[in-house]
């Protein structure tokens, strides 16, 4: 499907969605709140069928954070990359690992890394980072170690 | 985890894998749970090697990150860095030189083999056989070698620059990849004699570690973990970079979804490498073997994204560039982190000593998935 003809149906689903222009795939931002119900449709609804999260991340842009989903259909081989603006101060999101498993992996990354709090997370655990290690998030742009100096 | 040892109430036994073991080839950190011989829960602890590299990335330059990566798969060093110099490309719309892209495809398919020649020795050794380690070595050794002449290095190449190769082929590159090809034609019948073809190694991973296709998609495994469970997912077909598109070649699907159909993609995949190398060694264009760029890049503002096929699967790319010389954010989306995911949910309900197989035919490559 098209970026135009996947533009359209989206714009019926959820008329609250804003597109974004540039990049090479269709950029949609959402709001926290529509993200569960929003990447749910996406999923399955046949002549979309995004089965395939290939990539999640979170990009801290100092005021706030973004969430980037990127998804694809294995059947349709089209692409979307979905975001969602998230305050700096309380990140909370659902969850989409009962959509994705993968995101469940995924997820916990960056809840380390960003200190994104996924609501409803089956196991919302530290993955990477040793124990004990909560509170302090180092992918996030204030994050700072003296002693182990990241920033070359 | 010293702690978590022990029986615990239900008399279920917890013990620990790793983080210093040797099937975990590297330093992997699997807390399991057993019922007797049975596995209840597999739960993967990372970051044992975690070196931030996607923090790191964040202070180095367009050129600099490249050299970081080769340290992620290493075993797929090659690819790593042509996925990097890609996105790099296509954020500047640099166009590479028509020698460049085939030198490039032909290190990535060479690396491609050498990547495989190890898991095949690893993971022959996990199951108890120690020969076949060494017939492995003795063909990756002739590739090492290759790289050594042309990149100055063995493992970590960082031969792929933003608009080309970093330098000319070494003037013998064609001759001693013939030779190699020659070396691998003669040899590979053994690969299939003593392991592929053996009962035992069949009875240890037929049936072992189904992973249903649908549950590959989900839990976003790539590369050969999905070939082997029927779902077509070769980035190389599907989405094909440099000249991919111009090459014939197959995408291995096997539908047994088991240990043992993941372990013949990849020794088939080995043979598709080569018809790609045959296709292209004697036909290197000549040329410039790399473009003209800046000292200095600089992405424009806005978002890239390149994914390649390795070794292990598909690895993406994720700029954000804020137009500086340096990006603002990079995600890399490495195949073993989502492979490794789904160990879970292939090793319950199995025994404990099936999971070597299990792990070893998910080619876990432990720098890959801490980053």
């Amino acid at each position: 499907m098209q970026n135009e003809e996947l533009k359209t149906i989206i714009t019926e689903l959820l008329p609250a969605a804003a597109f974004e222009e540039g990049g090479e795939w269709l950029n949609v931002q959402v709001e926290a709140a529509d993200l569960l119900a929003f990447a749910g449709q996406l999923r399955n609804r046949p002549d979309l069928n995004f089965d395939y999260l290939f990539c999640l991340t979170c990009v801290d842009w100092k005021t706030h954070l973004t969430m980037v989903y990127h998804l694809r259909s294995t059947q349709y081989k089209h692409h979307l990359v979905l975001k969602v603006k998230l305050n700096r101060d309380q990140p909370d999101v659902e969850t989409l690992s009962a959509i994705w498993r993968t995101a469940e992996f995924l997820e916990r990354e960056v809840y380390e890394m960003f200190g994104v709090n996924f609501l409803n997370h089956p196991d919302l655990r530290l993955l990477i980072l040793p124990d004990g290690w909560e509170g302090k998030n180092p992918m996030r742009k204030d994050f700072e170690d003296p002693i182990n100096m990241i920033k070359l | 985890m010293v702690e978590e040892l022990g029986k615990t109430t239900e008399g279920d036994l917890i013990i620990n894998v790793g983080p210093q073991h040797p099937a975990t080839h590297g330093v992997l950190h699997l807390v399991i749970t057993l019922n007797g011989e049975t596995i209840k829960n597999v739960e993967p602890h990372l970051g044992y090697i975690h070196r931030s590299i996607e923090k790191m990335s964040e202070s180095l330059t367009y050129r600099q990150f490249i050299y970081v990566t080769s340290r992620m798969d290493y075993l797929s060093a090659h690819i790593n860095n042509h996925a990097c110099a890609m996105c790099v490309e296509k954020g500047l719309q640099i166009e590479v030189p028509e020698r460049a892209q085939v030198i490039r495809v032909i290190m990535d398919e060479l690396t491609r083999i050498a990547s495989h020649e190890l898991w095949w020795g690893a993971m022959a050794m996990d199951l108890g056989a120690l020969t076949p380690f060494f017939y492995a070595f003795r063909e990756r050794e002739t590739i090492n070698e290759i790289m050594e002449e042309t990149c100055g290095a063995r493992l970590t190449m960082n031969y792929m620059v933003p608009g080309g190769v970093l330098q000319d082929l070494h003037p013998d590159f064609q001759r001693k990849v013939k030779e190699f090809i020659q070396l691998y034609k003669r040899k590979i019948h053994e690969y299939d004699e003593l392991v592929t073809g053996n009962i035992i190694f069949q009875n240890r991973m037929k049936g072992v570690g189904y992973l249903s296709p649908e549950d590959a998609v989900s839990y976003g495994c790539s590369g050969p973990v999905t070939r082997g469970s029927g779902v077509s997912s070769d980035i190389r077909k599907h989405y094909p970079y440099e000249i991919y598109d111009k090459l014939e070649f197959d995408e291995i699907l096997e539908t047994g979804c088991d240990s043992f159909a993941r372990y013949l993609v990849r020794i088939r995949e080995m043979e598709q490498s080569v018809r790609i190398i045959e296709q292209l060694i004697d036909n290197i264009p000549e040329g410039d073997y790399q473009a003209k760029t800046k000292a200095v890049l600089k992405l424009p503002k806005g978002e890239f994204y390149q994914r390649v096929e390795t070794a292990r699967g598909e690895l993406g790319v994720y700029i954000v560039s804020e137009g500086g010389t340096t990006p603002y954010r990079i995600k890399y989306r490495s195949p073993g982190f989502s492979n490794l995911s789904v160990l879970n949910k292939i090793a319950t309900g199995s025994k404990l000593g099936d999971l070597v197989a299990m792990m070893g035919t998910l080619d876990l490559v432990i720098p890959d998935i801490d980053r």
